[in-house]
């Protein structure tokens, strides 16, 4: 490792193995830079969200370790999204409580939804607005769980475009993590595909 | 209808602790329900009301002894985990049975008890004045603080635990304000005069408000309205006030309801 702070890891994972009453997944060891789309391939219970809530300070870690550099900020986005039955907030809103700048629009028909209230958005619509939120807003780390289950092709595309917009600003460093268990996505726009071998 | 008893100069503290109050519950009933957490409203007024006369069986002032109840009830709920609608429903009980007992076992309990569940807002005083107007300052000054961090809270839970935040202090900070809120409320307004002005405006205005600031506004102008409304009607056909205020609230709110589209239609794009 170098002396540069933009060179240095974002998040390095030691022989980490994680659970919760029990280690589900590990021994795995990864790290991730500034700049990478790392996705995380397994099958239904290899442990995929159990190695992002580690990461997220929401899981047991058993043995191994697992270093942040300092202050680094996390932007975290379940498999399902938070949905109440009555949600009277628009897009904007709900981007503004992700705090990501008000001049930030999003691509594609993305951006045709700001100005409706959430609850009256389609499940993939609601979905995409929420990865944009943990991709548009100055996190340097992004967590994504599963951003593709019951998205159509169509949005699956604009999925792919969303995660190909820029950080914030032009000097901010950012990695994304995600994780699902269609291997094709993460072939198409990932710059790695780590596999978890259950 | 007697039109000079709105000019009386006893009604004008009363009625300005009650406007503050109309103003202020609405906001943190939005919050409430955006938390699912109507019900512990219902289960801190209890509480507030349990306290309230508990406090005067030691000589203590209602309105201090209402606070201490519904803030203990909102500590418990905020550090001890004590949510949910089962949490609630055991707050509801544990007020409702120290409140009555206490009503039949102190002097002048009966009298207070009845007053409490009634909602007597005419015999409210400097005290109840002064308590509204702290709580309308503590809510003008942390709610533009507490706002962002409880919004971003409910929609990305995962949020503060995996930035290492100390989420726990902006929940704790709002659960106190809205034990203390309740608890004015039901000091001033009555048990279920205080509840009403929680629920239905916040309810109303998650039906109908095309954003956030809209809902706030909504829910703060509807309660205001249904405490205008049912000040007139109380005060001019002599009913008591809690259970008028209830039903303005609820004329207002199913008037709303019915008029309005149901905040359903997902898929609708």
């Amino acid at each position: 490792m170098n002396g540069n702070p933009a060179a240095a890891p974002l998040l390095r994972l030691e022989q980490v193995v994680a659970g919760y009453a029990a280690p589900v997944v590990g021994p795995i060891s990864c790290s991730i830079q500034a700049g990478d789309v790392l996705g995380l391939w397994g099958t239904n219970g290899s442990g995929k969200s159990t190695l992002l809530n580690a990461i997220a300070d929401a899981a047991r870690i058993f043995s191994g370790r697992i270093e942040r550099a300092p202050g680094l900020t996390l932007f975290y986005q379940e498999q399902r999204p938070v949905r109440l039955p009555a949600m009277p907030l628009t897009g904007r809103d709900l981007l503004r409580c992700a705090a990501v700048p008000a001049h930030r629009q999003p691509p594609g028909s993305l951006s045709h939804h700001l100005d409706r209230r959430i609850d009256r958005l389609s499940g993939g619509q609601y979905q995409l607005l929420c990865v944009w939120a943990a991709l548009a807003g100055s996190a340097e780390l992004v967590l994504l769980d599963e951003p593709t289950n019951n998205l159509d092709p169509e949005h699956e595309r604009l999925l792919a475009l969303l995660l190909a917009q820029p950080p914030a600003h032009r000097d901010d460093r950012r990695a994304v993590l995600l994780v699902s268990h269609e291997r094709a996505f993460l072939e198409s726009v990932c710059s790695r595909v780590l596999e978890l071998i259950q | 209808m007697n039109w000079e008893i709105y000019a009386d100069p006893l009604f004008r503290l009363p009625f300005a602790a009650g406007l503050l109050i109309a103003g202020v519950l609405p906001v943190l009933g939005a919050l409430l329900m955006l938390r699912e957490e109507w019900l512990a409203a219902l289960g801190l007024a209890h509480l507030a009301a349990a306290g309230a006369l508990l406090g005067l069986a030691v000589g203590a002032p209602a309105m201090l002894g209402a606070s201490l109840g519904a803030l203990g009830g909102g500590a418990v709920k905020s550090l001890g985990g004590a949510r949910g609608n089962t949490a609630y429903g055991f707050m509801i009980l544990i007020g409702w049975s120290t409140l009555l007992l206490a009503a039949a076992n102190t002097s002048a309990g009966d009298a207070v008890g009845q007053a409490v569940m009634d909602g007597q807002l005419y015999f409210a005083g400097w005290t109840e004045l002064a308590a509204a107007v702290l709580l309308t300052g503590l809510a003008v000054t942390a709610l533009p603080r507490l706002m962002p961090q409880l919004l971003r809270a409910r929609f990305f839970p995962r949020h503060d635990t995996a930035n290492r935040l100390p989420g726990w202090r902006w929940h704790l900070g709002f659960d106190l304000l809205a034990a203390f809120g309740v608890a004015v409320g039901t000091a001033t307004l009555g048990l279920l005069g205080a509840f009403a002005l929680v629920l239905v405006p916040a309810w109303a205005a998650f039906r109908i408000a095309p954003g956030w600031a809209w809902t706030l506004w909504l829910a703060g102008f509807i309660g205001v309205a249904a405490y205008l409304a049912a000040f007139v009607l109380a005060l001019g056909l002599d009913q008591p006030f809690g259970p008028t205020l209830a039903a303005v609230c609820l004329a207002l709110g199913g008037l709303i309801g019915a008029l309005s589209r149901p905040a359903q239609g997902r898929g609708g794009a």
